[in-house]
């Protein structure tokens, strides 16, 4: 399929460019981008998948291949015991319909925020964004601790029975991701030009129709894009449903980490890994089905926000009402206990002696390190993770963003796209484990990489790729490619091209997948908690074992320490906004 | 997936050697990927040392102990050692202790250190059985006041604390109903409703409370027991946290007054004048958890992994176990901080299970509390 016939353009140019002049053109850059810099894009492609291949798929293939081997000989005998349990199919169920819920209602909860905090300016909005992304970073242990709070009998929300229900679980999941929507789409949202939205209302279309035939088709591949992180990271949610469902409910991914840590029973884990393997790539599929149905050229401006400010119209009254009851009641009411109790001390005052003491090793020495040294091993291991995930997710967007002429090429440039994403997919614990059986001596090169600290970095940025790919990948791809074949026609060289065109309007989304990619890295613990060493121990790792101490000290400081956590998302994120609002249309 | 482990192996040989085929004819792609490493290895701190090829070389060089995240030492402690022996200490923390346990038994063919310290006497024979320990026994072992090595020298006990049932004393005191004592009284009709514990298949604490209940009832008592408990109310949850913070009410106000812990955790809820504790462990529920460790096998320095196994069982890391890992230590003979005789006294007599039964019928035992508690 030409992308030329079937193109949604949303530019509003007058004098659009005609069609078949255009194709022209994109064949002439084509050859030239073939021809000269073959090795440039060899080196794009072959980074990433070295990457990919090293610290992902071989150790979680390695792991698997375990499972499958009993006394030296194949045995595939595990897939019919453990798929003739009706207890894997009932896992699967509920995998399937938290992670759809709670895909869902993220989504929709989502939109409206990303449409106040995107396209409306009002005092405090930059302060409000930050603060949206907290929950993506927390300690699952402490958000369980402060959801099951509500829940339980004598809690705020006792009477409505979430305890231990589906319901509470997908509330958690909801709480953890709303924040991608909101950035993903938001991000889009912003810089979406306003004139086809503007010319839709000139000509009559009430509000409503505006939203649903001009904008919303817009957003399709950044809402795709969004959706399908979600579900998977739904759809392996680990501590929210261990809390949270209690011993009734149970997922692919609590199943695995139980056979795998607990049982050493590699031979149900393997069945499990593939099952989930197979429920991601069919998850992927259709996400990645509805993406292609609606990616496009959009107009965006790439040096002024589309956003206007906030008027006192209903409408938008009634979208800054719905955003405030979403971020009350998603956020600020699971989350106030939480930072109360982090201001009283010991014997229940009030006071900053939980902070104070995050100067110590806590109450009879629960700690090997100091929560401030914890704090600066987290932000200096976050920002190796970061560099890795930028270079290795950009590199991805970039060469995904492409769509080359043959078909084949185009078929594997898909492919890639989807490889990226399945560490999201696949149990932090199969990776982790086969970190282990993999990388004493990765590449052949005598290192034992398992037990230096350079592993932990790594980890966190398999985690972080697909979120940056995801991130930048939409803004790419909706670059007009009539932009890069003037440029082209105009002289450019290809690089110049990719400096002129691609860099200045993919550099605001840069700017978000460092914030992301820094964000995931800080709150990452699956992988972390069996990866770092004692006295480089992450703010997650410390939080986690403060919170696994007894005493009031102990627990007042892992929650001043998660309010640290939070606060310095928040900053970083409202930062990474700040950086890319300044560079914004230079040329890099 | 498909392959035998030999065909595996060989798969790997080839995939390694074609990647380095690879690294050599196309230079960049993978000439950057190697320099991604081996930036990253050089920002790690330390040094992976091959040293110490003869095993009965004076030890030195570098010895790296795997542990669980809880191991701590009081400062200068570890120095001291190093500074004495010339060794240098590298600790790498791998998880829980199943978690420890599990990933030893991977990587058995490249150890991932030489000393593991951590593994308790649930897990002990699935690691003595899957032969990742090489024994030693430290000089005048036998005369020592400790419990004994398990495997043949294989383990030895550096460790050790009891799971005790928790009771909010303030709350029975105000309440006006007696202390439950046995297992049994938990049971009890005026007990209802008033006891949170943790689950067997996810918490360690949860896994030696039934080991407990095993212990008392035996093999084919135990099912009725916790039958009897979950028509008594009981509460199960995933994590020690969870019970203790949510759900307990002498830690951070939740409402069920008896809480699955540990027997020092009285020490914790000590009054502000020091004099008093307002919880107590029932002492007649209880399970002995003892922490051992040993040589891995295949460690590339001997000498240095006894030395550090001794060094662990010193007298003044025995004397440091208290106050850094809040664990008693495995001597008998090492004297007590005061608090501790008056607030976390050790159960004198608590129920135990061979760690042989626990290794062969773990995964079948949860099963079964799995099918009388929750049904």
């Amino acid at each position: 399929m030409d992308r030329g016939n079937d193109r949604l353009s949303l530019t509003t140019d007058a004098g659009a460019a005609d069609q078949d002049v255009g194709r022209g053109m994109r064949a002439h850059s084509a050859t030239r981008v073939l021809v000269g810099p073959a090795a440039a894009w060899g080196l794009a492609v072959g980074v990433p998948l070295l990457f990919l291949g090293v610290f992902f798929a071989w150790p979680v293939v390695s792991l698997v291949a375990r499972g499958f081997v009993t006394d030296g000989a194949l045995d595939l005998g595990g897939f019919g015991e453990v798929l003739g349990r009706p207890r894997t199919w009932r896992l699967v169920g509920l995998t399937l319909g938290q992670a759809t819920l709670g895909t869902a209602l993220s989504v929709l909860l989502g939109l409206p925020l990303a449409y106040t905090l995107y396209r409306r300016s009002f005092p405090g909005r930059t302060l409000l964004r930050g603060l949206v992304t907290v929950p993506f970073v927390l300690p699952t242990v402490v958000v369980g601790v402060a959801f099951r709070t509500l829940f339980v009998h004598s809690g705020l929300l006792g009477a409505w029975g979430l305890e231990e229900s589906l319901a509470g679980i997908v509330v958690a999941l909801v709480f953890f991701n709303v924040s991608v929507v909101v950035r993903t789409v938001g991000g889009l949202w912003e810089r979406l030009d306003p004139r086809a939205e503007q010319a839709a209302a000139a000509l009559g279309a009430s509000p409503w129709r505006v939203l649903r035939t001009v904008t919303l088709p817009s957003l399709g591949p950044a809402i795709a894009s969004a959706a399908s992180v979600v579900f998977l990271f739904c759809a392996t949610a680990f501590g929210v449903v261990l809390v949270l469902g209690g011993v009734r409910f149970g997922t692919i991914e609590t199943e695995i980490w139980v056979r795998t840590t607990q049982f050493l029973d590699l031979r149900s884990a393997s069945v499990l890994s593939v099952l989930q393997l197979v429920v991601v790539t069919l998850a992927l599929f259709v996400s990645g089905r509805a993406r292609a149905r609606r990616e496009a050229a959009l107009s965006l401006v790439s040096d002024v926000s589309a956003a206007r400010p906030l008027r006192w119209t209903p409408a938008d009254a009634l979208v800054l009402l719905v955003s405030l009851a979403i971020v009350g009641g998603l956020m600020v009411l699971p989350l106030a206990g939480l930072v109360a109790r982090s201001f009283r001390g010991p014997t229940g005052e009030w006071g900053l002696s939980n902070y104070v003491a995050l100067g110590t090793t806590g109450e009879r020495n629960a700690l090997v390190v100091t929560v401030w040294e914890a704090l600066g091993n987290s932000v200096r291991t976050a920002l190796w993770a970061t560099l890795i995930a930028v270079v290795v997710g950009g590199l991805v967007a970039l060469v995904v963003s492409r769509r080359p002429r043959a078909h084949g090429a185009r078929r594997a440039v898909a492919l890639l796209d989807a490889a990226f994403m399945l560490p999201l997919g696949v149990s932090a614990v199969t990776v982790g484990f086969g970190f282990f059986v993999t990388l004493d001596r990765p590449l052949g090169i005598p290192f034992d990489l398992r037990t230096s600290g350079a592993l932990v970095p790594i980890a966190q940025a398999v985690v972080a790729v697909p979120l940056v790919v995801r991130t930048v990948l939409p803004v790419l791809r909706a670059v007009d490619p009539r932009l890069r074949e003037v440029a082209a026609v105009l002289g450019s060289a290809p690089g110049r091209v990719l400096r002129t065109v691609d860099v200045p309007l993919a550099a605001r989304s840069l700017g978000l997948a460092v914030g992301f990619a820094f964000a995931v890295s800080l709150g990452e613990f699956g992988a972390t908690s069996f990866l770092a060493r004692p006295d480089a121990a992450t703010l997650p790792v410390v939080i986690f074992r403060l919170i696994g101490r007894p005493g009031a000290e102990n627990y007042g400081m892992a929650l001043a320490a998660s309010v640290v956590l939070a606060a310095l998302t928040a900053s970083v994120m409202m930062l990474a906004e700040r950086l890319r609002g300044d560079r914004a249309g230079e040329e890099l | 997936m498909t392959t035998t482990p030999a065909a595996f192996e060989a798969a790997r040989r080839r995939a390694r050697a074609s990647a380095m085929r690879l690294a050599s004819r196309a230079a960049r792609p993978t000439a950057a990927g190697l320099a991604l490493v081996l930036t990253l290895a050089a920002c790690s701190s330390g040094d992976q040392g091959e040293t110490g090829t003869e095993a009965d070389a004076s030890p030195s060089g570098t010895v790296t102990l795997v542990t669980h995240d809880s191991f701590a030492l009081s400062d200068g402690l570890l120095a001291a050692f190093e500074e004495e022996s010339g060794l240098t200490v590298e600790t790498v923390a791998a998880g829980d202790a199943g978690t420890l346990v599990n990933q030893l038994v991977l990587t058995k063919d490249a150890p991932l250190g030489d000393v593991v310290y951590g593994i308790d006497n649930t897990f002990a024979s699935r690691a003595i059985d899957a032969g990742v320990l090489q024994p030693y026994t430290p000089e005048g072992w036998a005369d020592r006041d400790v419990p004994e090595q398990l495997g043949d020298g294989a383990l030895t006990p550096v460790d050790l604390g009891d799971v005790c049932v928790n009771a909010d004393t303030a709350w029975f005191e105000s309440n006006g109903l007696a202390l439950p004592v046995t297992l049994e009284d938990l049971a009890k009709p005026e007990y209802k409703d008033l006891l949170v514990v943790e689950n067997p298949a996810t918490s360690s604490p949860g896994l030696a409370f039934l080991l407990a209940t095993i212990g008392a009832f035996g093999e084919d008592g135990f099912e009725e027991y916790w039958t009897s408990l979950a028509g008594n109310g009981v509460k199960v949850v995933d994590s020690w946290e969870d019970a203790y913070y949510v759900d307990f009410s002498g830690a951070e106000g939740g409402t069920r007054p008896l809480v699955l812990s540990y027997a020092t955790s009285p020490a914790f809820t000590v009054t502000e004048d020091g004099s008093a504790t307002t919880t107590t462990a029932l002492l007649d529920t209880c399970f002995r958890q003892v922490e051992y460790a040993g040589v891995l096998a295949g460690t590339d320095d001997e000498a240095g992994a006894q030395a550090l196994v001794d060094f662990l069982l010193s007298a003044d890391v025995q004397a440091d176990v208290p106050g850094s890992m809040y664990m008693y230590p495995a001597d008998n003979s090492i004297e007590l901080p005061a608090e501790w005789t008056q607030f976390a006294p050790l159960a004198p007599a608590p129920f135990t299970v061979d760690p042989a039964d626990v290794s062969a019928n773990r995964d079948e035992w949860i099963d079964r509390w799995t099918a009388a508690t929750i049904g």
